[in-house]
């Protein structure tokens, strides 16, 4: 593995730029416009929320970020790269170091235990045997899962699932954190936790959140910026003026980022 | 993904779903130990053969006659015409003997000397024909069993009688069908015993053309005379030391003698042979000429090009090169047969790997998702599923082997079993070579890939949004 100095780009500089997305595919003889004409930048180390009632492309948009999906027309530039020109190899490659996902229903890999699950992007890049589990264990250390690192997740909690899912998504040190409805099948104690946990990578590690949700509260409780979809198109986009700290939270991380820079790694 | 890892996640997923996996693993190693099992029993029928054909004497064996004994055998018009060539042919005489034995490579050359006479044992009259063995025939397979001993020396008074005739001088011919006898019970009252040979001997005439005569040393007074010889009524005394238990000679068919004489007595004798009434008059001398004289040689490998240096000498040549080459052929066949039969079992099992893996792609489909979403690419998910099929493939390799090395134990044993009730002595016709093992495990790895291509590529192509959704 390589290791590369600090993810974090300084605050403010683009770390993607959305221009014109439209994501359109057939169902039987309808065109279905998931995403229409979406266009949008979000910089680096912010903390955005997409939201929108179901079917409004919140999604869809997330997944186009993500390199899951290519764009109908448009195009998708994360930190210089434009998504759609990019092969599936590529493609993968940017999924592997760039992007840490979460999702609702968790997807951890039932056969495997949470050690297993949280190291499998390693196995990807092919980072070697006792460095993988070192690094695995670290980011069950950071969740608080280090005592469970042997148990299947069906063994454990929604909440516990949902933090070794943080734990995986972190594990190649990605400066892109997108999150898919990460707190729709948790309770609202269990869910606040989780989010806890992002916005603390957000500020500690400087990493950049999407997040997608329907949940206004939530979105207002954490995120720096609300984008609203509706129909596939952006209806509104602004900045969070009710997300209690926020001033506070902007220090914070400017000092954290500053003193972690020397010791962060990624890689790309 | 490197190659420990994936096959650590392979054979993980291989255990998750143990007992469609280990059926389908069961599948394979039967379509191996079909292969094996049908590819190891051609291999063991032919080394069977080839042993055979090797302790046999014959293999290592040229037979030289001159042209001309061959063309007569066959076609009359070619025998015309080397009447009017008699150049073409040259005589077998013993300085072409020396000449044969002087080729490179050639262990021995020996004349073949092959006479019908009259045997007297206990004043009863037997026809029978008579060959010579020289003393290397000791380690032919065909004295395996033999009761008694090979000639003390190659000069000795000595004679070794094939079974069936040891039966014949004992006056007891059973009916057909009946039980054989056992060669150590007809051996008793003969071994040791006097037999009396009673042939005919070409006599040395100093004058060509000659009257008839009689043979001052000759004891009777029948003898014959032709243009350039004489022929006398000669006997000699002869102790049985042997009785075979086979029949050495049963490859030359009609003409296969029962009774066997060491070389050099037999040379001595100077027996009347069917040849020389045609060759005297062309040879100038009074050597002998032979009719056929057998070269072995050291090594089989050699026999082709030595047949060709005979020819070139001018005499015609025999071996049974020229018919174990149908023999070969034959085996070919029986090996493609056999492999056919033996690897269609095993694509079976590979469709048995085609289905497992296709339903694991619907069972997986999410898992796949989850993979591509964390950074996996279509390579790893690709290999990842031949890796799986792999996996099954060696195992079911490795399994069916030794599924089919012990069936063919078993058979090999039940059949030796059954020899043995039919008092004949245990052959091992089974055989499993190293090389075979090998190839069957890489056959059915290669197999399973080539089953495994159409999943792998299907895995790899879905669309993880998709894959994502499903539940």
């Amino acid at each position: 593995m390589t290791m590369v100095p600090s993810v974090s780009s300084p605050p403010g500089t683009q770390a993607i730029q959305v221009e014109n997305l439209c994501r359109h595919y057939r169902m039987g003889e309808t065109l279905i416009r998931a995403v229409d004409g979406v266009s949008l930048g979000i910089h680096a180390g912010e903390f955005v929320a997409l939201l929108g009632s179901s079917g409004s492309g919140k999604s869809s948009v997330l997944n186009l970020i993500a390199g899951l999906d290519r764009p109908t027309s448009g195009s998708v530039v994360v930190q210089d790269r434009d998504l759609a020109k990019l092969s599936r190899e590529e493609l993968a490659k940017y999924r592997l170091h760039v992007v840490g996902m979460v999702f609702q229903s968790f997807n951890l890999i039932a056969s495997m235990t949470l050690a297993e699950n949280v190291e499998l992007p390693l196995r990807f890049a092919e980072v070697d045997r006792g460095q993988r589990s070192k690094l695995a264990r670290e980011a069950l250390e950071r969740v608080g899962l280090r005592a469970r690192m042997d148990h299947r997740p069906s063994e454990l909690s929604g909440g516990e699932q949902q933090r070794a899912a943080l734990a995986r998504a972190l594990i190649n040190r990605p400066q892109l954190l997108l999150a898919d409805e990460p707190t729709g099948n948790l309770d609202s104690h269990t869910g606040t936790e989780i989010m806890d946990m992002v916005r603390q990578f957000n500020r500690e590690l400087g990493m950049t959140v999407v997040m997608v949700t329907h949940e206004r509260a939530l979105a207002e409780r954490y995120a720096q910026r609300m984008i609203f979809l509706a129909d596939g198109k952006l209806v509104d986009d602004r900045a969070n003026d009710d997300r209690a700290n926020d001033d506070r939270a902007n220090n914070d991380r400017a000092n954290t980022s500053a003193a972690d820079s020397g010791k962060q790694g990624g890689q790309l | 993904m490197k190659i420990p890892d994936l096959t650590e996640l392979a054979l993980r997923n291989l255990r998750e779903s143990l007992l469609r996996n280990s059926l389908t693993t069961v599948g394979i190693s039967v379509g191996v130990a079909s292969l094996v099992a049908m590819l190891s029993l051609g291999i063991g029928l032919q080394q069977l053969f080839s042993r055979r054909l090797a302790k046999s004497g014959l293999f290592d064996t040229v037979l030289v006659t001159s042209h001309r004994d061959m063309r007569a055998m066959g076609r009359e018009r070619d025998d015309d015409r080397s009447g009017a060539n008699p150049g073409e042919s040259r005589v077998l005489d013993e300085a072409a003997r020396v000449e044969l034995e002087r080729l490179p490579n050639v262990l021995e050359a020996y004349p073949d000397i092959r006479f019908s006479a009259e045997l007297r044992y206990e004043d009863k009259p037997h026809l029978v024909m008579i060959s010579a063995l020289p003393e290397s025939a000791k380690s032919n397979d065909a004295f395996d069993g033999m009761q008694g001993g090979f000639f003390s020396s190659d000069t000795a008074s000595e004679v070794i009688v094939q079974k069936a005739f040891a039966e014949e001088l004992l006056g007891n011919t059973p009916p057909r069908g009946s039980e054989e006898p056992n060669v150590a019970d007809l051996a008793k009252p003969l071994l040791g015993k006097e037999l009396t040979i009673h042939y005919a001997q070409r006599s040395v005439s100093p004058a060509a053309p000659s009257p008839p005569r009689a043979d001052a040393a000759n004891s009777d007074d029948n003898s014959l005379a032709g243009a350039a010889y004489s022929v006398v009524s000669r006997e000699q005394k002869v102790k049985i030391v042997g009785v075979a238990d086979l029949d050495p000679e049963s490859m030359r068919g009609p003409t296969r003698a029962r009774v066997f004489l060491p070389l050099k007595l037999a040379e001595s004798l100077h027996v009347m042979q069917l040849t020389d009434l045609r060759e005297v008059a062309r040879a100038a001398s009074d050597q002998p000429i032979y009719s056929s004289v057998s070269v072995r040689v050291k090594n089989p490998a050699q026999i082709q090009a030595l047949e060709d240096a005979i020819k070139k000498m001018g005499f015609g040549t025999f071996s049974i090169l020229d018919a174990s080459r149908g023999l070969q052929q034959v085996f070919r066949v029986l090996y493609a047969f056999l492999g056919i039969f033996g690897s269609l079992a095993l694509i079976v099992s590979s469709i048995g790997i085609v289905n497992t893996l296709v339903m694991a792609i619907l069972e997986r489909r999410r898992e796949i998702g989850i993979m591509k979403a964390i950074g996996a690419s279509d390579g790893d998910v690709k290999k990842l599923f031949f890796a799986e099929a792999g996996a099954m493939g060696i195992l079911g390799g490795i399994i069916g082997v030794v599924l089919g090395w012990t069936i063919g134990q078993l058979i090999n044993f039940g059949t030796n079993l059954w020899l043995k009730s039919q008092s004949v002595p245990p052959e091992h016709f089974w055989a499993v070579p190293w090389w075979l093992v090998a190839l069957a495990i890489g056959f059915s790895f290669l197999v399973s890939l080539v089953s495994g291509l159409y999943p792998a590529g299907r895995a790899a192509r879905l669309d993880p949004v998709q894959a994502l959704r499903y539940e």
